[in-house]
C-alpha cells in the first residue's frame, strides 16, 4: 500500500542525499526563505520542502501529476490537512511505545508489536472515514488513486483478521515447531505451526510415547535443560514475532511516507498562504519537454523569496519572451535589479520542476537536466591570489556534472581579475557550454564581455538591461537593450557620497 | 606424461624458506603479502621465493598460467578451492564434536562435499581446452582417480546418505517441560498466515527483528536428547550413519590434496594482477633468456606501489626501458620524489617474477634470467656517523662485486651520499668500472651526473616533471639527460575550462 503522491508509482525518495551543488544553490537563491515560508517552523516541513524542491523532475507529464495534486490541495486544504495531521499521530504515537534496548526476545518483539498495530488500526481506521467523506471533491489521479487503495485494501475483512492474529499470538496451548536437521545434525529451520486435529489430547496420555511420537520431559532443576527448551519455544515464534513487528515498520513507514508526501502539499499550501496574504499572485507554470527548441517567456515573474521577506510592497514583476534564446545577459546599472532578476529565473525553474506553482502571472518555460549557479563568492576577501582559482574550481566542479540542457546562471563571475582577463575566460566558457547545449543567464558588469558577445550577435541570445530613468533613479525593471559602457557606479557614489557636482569636483581635482 | 606436480616440470625440486635477501629493498615482501592474503591455509610464500633455474621450467608454468588465464578454467578451480577448504573445516568440526551423532554427520559433509569438489574437477577438466603439459598430466591423473573402485563407493555412500538425512522434518510440540517429537504431517505455517495479511502494508525493505540466537555447533543435552527420539523416528538412516564412518576413515588423495595447495601460487597472482588490471594496468608473459642480455620492457610498473595506489583509485604511471647492444647499465638521475627509487624496483621486481613464471607488469618484456641479484639500496639508520657510513657502503658493494657473476644483476639506489661530491664521482665512477668489466645488468640511481656517461655501457635516464609546473611530478623515467625546464601555465587550463576543454567536458 503505497501513497503515490508525488510520483506514478513511485516513492519520494525523503532520506536521499540532496544533489551535488544544493548547497550552492541553497545559498545563491536564497533558498532557505521558501523552505521557511514551506515548513512555518516545523523541521520536517522543511526538510520535506528542501528535498522537494531540490530534486527536480524531468519530464512535463511528472510536474503535471505534481500540479493537479497541488490543484486539488489548494481546493481542498481543509481535508489534506486533516489527513496530514491523522499521519503526523501515526508517526509521532509510534515513538512512544517503548521498546527495550534489552529485551530482545521473541516475547519482547512480541508484545510491541501488537502494541503497535492497535495503534495504527485505529489510525487506519480514521484514514479509511476521511477518505469516505472527501473522495467524491478530489480530481487528480494521485488522489483519487490513493482513496481508491484506502477503499480497497483497508476493508472490514481486513480489520477482523488482524483481531484474528492479536488473538492467536497470545499462544494459549503450547507452541508447535517443525524443524530440519543442520550441520552436525543441529536443528534448523524452525517454522512455527497452526497446531492440527492430531495434537488435541496427547498431553493426557501418561507416557506421550506411541507410534507417531516420543516424549521427553525436562526435570524441574535442570536449569540450563529449560533454557534450551525456552530457547527452542523462542526459535518458533522468533519468525512469527519478526513479521508481525515487520507488519508494524511497514505500516510506520506508509504513515511516514505518507506524512512526507502529503508535507509537500501542506507546504505548499502554507506558501501559497504566505504569498496570498502579500498579495502575490501565483501560477501554475507551462513545462515544455526538453528535447524541443528552448522556450521562456514569462509575465510578472517576480522573485519569491524577496516578496516573502518584505514586509509589505510588492516584489517588482519583469516580462520577456526568450522563446528559442540559449543565452540571456543581463547588464545594467549596479542595484538595478540584475540579481534578483537572476533569482527569480532560478526559483521559477526550480519550483516549476519540483510541481509548485510560481511566482509570476504566467510562465512558459523548457525543463532543464540541472540548474547551477556560478555566483561570485564575497568571502575569502582577504586571500585575494587565491579568489579566482576559487572561482574557477567552483567552475570545474560544475563543469564535471552539467550535462546539454541544463542552465547555468551566472553571477558577477570572473571578476576577481582584470576585466579583460575575466572577459576572456567567461567568454570560453560561455561559448562552450552553449555549443554544448546549456542554457546560460549572465549577469556581468563587464563591458569587454558583454559588448563582444553583443556584437557576435546570434539570434539565440537576448540582452537585458537594468532600468534607469533619467535622473538615475531605478525601477528595478529589465528592459531589452544593448550593453552600455558604464555600469552607473558613479550613481551609487553619488548617492552614498552625496551630489553629483559633488562628486564630480572631487573627480577633477 | 606421468603428473608430480603444477608447479614443477620436474620431481624433487627444493622449496626456498627464506625469503631472498632483495626482497625488502623490492618492497616484494608486501607483494608477497598482498597475493597470500587471505590464503595463509596454503603457505604459499616458499613458492614466492624460490625462483626457477631453467627457462623449461619457466615454460612449463607459464603454460599452466596462460591455461588458468581462460575464466571458465579459473572459475572451476576457484569452486574446487571452495570445496577443499569447506571439506576442511567439515573434517575440523568432525574432531571437535563431542556427541557421538554430531561425529558422524560432520563426517558425512566432509566426505560428500571432498566427492563433489573431486567429480566436479575431473567433468570441468575433461571439458576444458587444456594447452599446457601440467594440466593435461593433471586431468589424467584425476580421471583415473574418479574412476577407482575405492572412490565411486565413497560418493555413492555419501550423496545417498545425506539426501536421507536432508528429507528427515520432525515437529515439536512444547508445553510446559515437556516435549513431543513427531514426524512433520502437513500443519500450516502459521508465521506465513501473520505475513500475509499485513502484506498490503509492504514497503520494501525493513529491518529484521529476528531475535539472534546463538549458533553453536555443538548441541546440549536437551538437543542430543531430541535427535535420539528423532533417531527413533528414523532407526536405518541412522543405523547407515554409523556404517559410513567406520568404513570411510581417511578419504582424502594425496596428490588431489598437492594440487589445491600449489594450483593456488597461481590463481593468488592472477587474482592479484586481475586487480590491477581493472585499473587499467597490463601484465604480460616475458620472453625470458639465460643468454640475451639485450632486455626491454613496455608500461611496466612497480607492483607494490601500483597495489597500493590502486586500492586507493589513484593513477599508477608506467615506465619503458631497454638495453640493447653493448648497453648494460641504466643510470637513472634527475628531480627527487619523481619515481627514480620506484624504477629501480620495478627492474628488480620484473626480473624476480619472470623467474617464478609468472606474468610480468607491463605490455612487452624482455627479460634475463639472472643468477643472483644484489640490491644496494641507502639504510636510514646511523646518519650521525657519516664515515661509518660511507664505510658501509664500500664494504657492501665490495662484498656484492666479490660475489657476482656475469649472470648476476645488481641494483644500486643512492649510494654514496655520505660523502662530498668529488669523492662520490671518484668512488662512483670505480665502483661502475667494476660492474662494467664484470659485464653485469645493473640499475644505478644516483645524483652523480657523471656517471651517466661512462662508455657504452652506460644508459643516462632521467625523472621527469611538467613543464609548466615544476613542483608536479610525471613520476616518468624517460632515456635523455636532465636538463633545465619552463614553467607557466595558463590558470584556466589547470582547471581544465579552455573552451576546447570544456567542450571535451560536457558530454550528453
Amino acid at each position: 500500500m503505497k501513497a503515490f503522491l508525488m510520483y506514478p508509482g513511485q516513492d519520494f525518495d525523503a532520506e536521499a542525499d540532496l544533489p551535488a551543488g544544493a548547497q550552492a544553490l541553497i545559498e545563491d537563491l536564497g533558498l532557505q526563505t521558501l523552505f521557511g515560508a514551506m515548513s512555518g517552523d516545523d523541521e520536517f516541513l522543511y526538510a520535506v520542502a528542501e528535498r522537494a524542491v531540490l530534486t527536480s523532475l524531468a519530464e512535463p507529464e511528472a510536474v503535471r501529476y505534481r500540479q493537479h495534486a497541488l490543484r486539488d490541495c489548494l481546493d481542498q486544504a481543509q481535508a489534506v490537512r486533516e489527513m496530514y495531521q491523522v499521519a503526523v499521530d501515526a508517526v509521532l504515537g509510534s515513538k512512544k511505545i517503548y521498546r527495550g534496548i534489552f529485551s530482545q526476545s521473541p516475547d519482547a518483539t512480541l508484545r510491541w508489536a501488537m502494541e503497535m498495530l492497535q495503534l495504527f488500526t485505529g489510525l487506519l481506521h480514521r484514514l479509511r472515514e476521511i477518505a469516505d467523506t472527501n473522495a467524491a471533491n478530489f480530481r487528480s489521479q494521485a488522489f483519487c488513486t490513493l482513496f481508491q487503495t484506502l477503499a480497497a485494501e483497508l476493508s472490514d475483512d481486513f480489520f477482523a483478521a488482524v483481531d484474528e492474529h492479536l488473538s492467536q499470538l497470545r499462544f494459549r496451548g503450547g507452541v508447535l515447531v517443525s524443524a530440519r536437521l543442520g550441520k552436525g545434525s543441529k536443528g534448523i529451520r524452525y517454522v512455527l505451526r497452526r497446531a492440527g486435529e492430531r495434537r488435541r489430547g496427547w498431553i493426557s496420555r501418561i507416557t506421550g510415547n506411541d507410534s507417531d511420537g516420543f516424549t521427553m520431559r525436562i526435570a524441574d532443576r535442570d536449569e540450563s535443560g529449560h533454557r534450551t527448551l525456552a530457547e527452542l519455544r523462542g526459535r518458533g515464534i522468533n519468525l512469527a514475532a519478526s513479521a508481525l513487528a515487520q507488519s508494524a515498520d511497514h505500516m510506520l513507514s506508509f504513515f511516514t511516507m505518507l506524512r512526507c508526501e502529503l508535507g509537500f502539499y501542506v507546504g505548499c499550501l502554507n506558501a501559497r498562504d504566505r504569498l496570498s496574504e502579500a498579495g502575490e499572485p501565483v501560477c501554475f507554470p507551462e513545462p515544455v519537454a526538453a528535447d524541443g527548441p528552448a522556450r521562456l517567456s514569462f509575465h510578472g515573474l517576480y522573485d519569491v523569496c524577496l516578496s516573502l521577506r518584505l514586509d509589505r510592497g510588492r516584489a517588482v514583476g519583469n516580462d520577456a519572451g526568450a522563446d528559442g534564446k540559449t543565452l540571456v545577459i543581463i547588464t545594467g546599472a549596479n542595484q538595478g535589479g540584475k540579481s534578483t532578476f537572476l533569482r527569480s529565473v532560478g526559483l521559477a525553474q526550480l519550483m516549476m520542476q519540483c510541481g509548485m506553482f510560481v511566482g509570476a502571472e504566467s510562465f512558459t518555460d523548457t525543463l532543464c537536466t540541472g540548474l547551477f549557479t556560478h555566483y561570485r563568492r564575497e568571502e575569502d576577501a582577504e586571500m585575494e591570489s587565491g579568489k579566482l582559482d576559487e572561482e574557477l574550481a567552483r567552475m570545474s566542479e560544475i563543469a564535471d556534472r552539467v550535462t546539454p540542457g541544463s542552465i547555468v546562471l551566472f553571477n558577477e563571475s570572473f571578476a576577481a581579475t582584470n576585466e579583460r582577463e575575466g572577459s576572456e575566460i567567461a567568454r570560453q566558457i560561455v561559448r562552450a557550454l552553449l555549443e554544448s547545449g546549456v542554457r546560460v543567464f549572465l549577469v556581468t558588469h563587464f563591458f569587454d564581455l558583454a559588448h563582444s558577445l553583443y556584437q557576435q550577435g546570434s539570434g539565440e541570445s537576448l540582452f537585458l538591461r537594468a532600468q534607469r530613468r533619467e535622473g538615475g533613479q531605478r525601477t528595478f525593471r529589465l528592459v531589452e537593450g544593448e550593453p552600455e559602457p558604464t555600469s552607473y557606479g558613479l550613481d551609487l557614489y553619488q548617492r552614498i557620497f552625496g551630489t553629483a557636482d559633488q562628486a564630480q569636483s572631487a573627480a577633477t581635482r | 606424461m606421468s603428473f608430480h606436480s603444477i608447479l614443477f616440470d620436474e620431481p624433487s625440486a627444493a622449496v626456498e624458506h627464506d625469503q631472498p635477501g632483495y626482497f625488502t629493498d623490492l618492497n616484494l615482501d608486501q607483494v608477497v603479502t598482498a597475493i597470500a592474503a587471505g590464503r595463509g591455509e596454503y603457505d604459499l610464500a616458499p613458492f614466492f621465493y624460490t625462483r626457477l633455474r631453467a627457462v623449461s621450467a619457466i615454460t612449463y608454468r607459464q603454460e599452466v598460467m596462460r591455461d588458468l588465464q581462460d575464466d571458465t578454467l579459473s572459475a572451476c578451480i576457484a569452486t574446487f578451492a571452495r570445496q577443499m577448504k569447506t571439506m576442511r573445516e567439515h573434517l575440523r568440526q568432525s574432531k571437535s564434536m563431542h556427541y557421538q551423532r554430531q561425529k558422524q554427520h560432520w563426517f558425512l559433509d566432509a566426505a560428500a562435499t571432498y566427492c563433489d569438489a573431486v567429480t566436479t574437477l575431473g567433468a570441468d577438466l575433461a571439458d576444458a581446452e587444456l594447452g599446457s603439459r601440467g594440466f593435461c598430466a593433471f586431468r589424467d591423473h584425476l580421471a583415473s582417480y574418479a574412476r577407482s573402485e575405492a572412490f565411486a563407493t565413497l560418493a555413492t555412500d555419501a550423496n545417498r546418505l545425506r539426501s536421507q538425512l536432508t528429507a528427515i522434518q520432525y515437529c515439536l510440540d512444547i508445553s510446559g517441560n515437556r516435549i513431543r517429537v513427531t514426524k512433520y504431517d502437513r500443519e500450516v505455517d502459521y508465521s506465513a498466515e501473520v505475513v500475509d495479511t499485513f502484506a498490503r502494508f509492504k514497503q520494501g525493505a525493513v529491518k529484521s527483528y529476528g531475535s539472534k540466537f546463538p549458533d553453536l555447533a555443538e548441541m546440549d543435552h536437551v538437543e542430543a536428547g531430541i535427535l535420539d527420539l528423532v533417531a527413533k523416528l528414523h532407526p536405518d538412516v541412522f543405523a547407515s550413519l554409523d556404517e559410513f564412518t567406520d568404513t570411510h576413515d581417511g578419504f582424502l588423495d594425496p596428490t588431489v590434496a598437492a594440487f589445491d595447495r600449489e594450483v593456488q601460487f597461481y590463481t593468488a597472482y592472477l587474482e592479484f594482477a586481475g586487480q590491477l588490471g581493472q585499473a587499467g594496468l597490463g601484465f604480460c608473459y616475458p620472453q625470458v633468456s639465460a643468454e640475451s642480455k639485450e632486455i626491454s620492457a613496455s608500461e611496466t610498473f612497480d607492483v607494490a606501489l601500483a597495489s597500493k595506489l590502486a586500492s586507493q583509485h589513484q593513477p599508477v604511471v608506467c615506465n619503458d626501458f631497454f638495453l640493447r647492444g653493448p648497453e648494460r647499465i641504466l643510470v637513472v638521475s634527475g628531480p627527487n620524489q619523481g619515481g627514480k627509487t620506484t624504477f629501480a624496483r620495478t627492474f628488480g621486481q620484473l626480473h624476480h617474477l619472470a623467474s617464478l613464471g609468472l606474468l610480468v607488469p607491463g605490455t612487452r618484456a624482455q627479460l634475463f634470467l639472472f643468477d643472483q641479484l644484489f640490491t644496494h639500496f641507502e639504510r636510514g639508520e646511523n646518519l650521525q656517523d657519516l664515515r661509518g657510513k660511507l664505510e658501509d657502503d664500500l664494504t657492501r658493494i665490495h662484498g656484492i662485486l666479490g660475489q657476482a657473476t656475469a649472470s648476476s644483476i645488481v641494483i644500486m639506489n643512492e649510494i654514496l651520499t655520505s660523502t662530498t661530491l668529488q669523492d662520490a664521482v671518484y668512488l662512483g665512477t670505480r665502483v661502475l668500472e667494476q660492474i662494467i668489466d664484470l659485464d653485469l645488468l645493473c640499475v644505478c640511481v644516483t645524483f652523480i651526473d657523471e656517471l651517466a656517461s661512462l662508455g657504452p655501457a652506460t644508459v643516462s635516464m632521467t625523472s621527469t616533471v611538467v613543464p609548466h609546473n615544476p613542483a608536479e611530478r610525471t613520476y616518468r623515467i624517460v632515456r635523455k639527460p636532465a636538463d633545465g625546464l619552463a614553467y607557466a601555465l595558463a590558470i584556466a587550463e589547470k582547471y581544465r575550462l579552455t573552451y576546447r576543454a570544456l567542450r571535451e567536458r560536457v558530454r550528453p
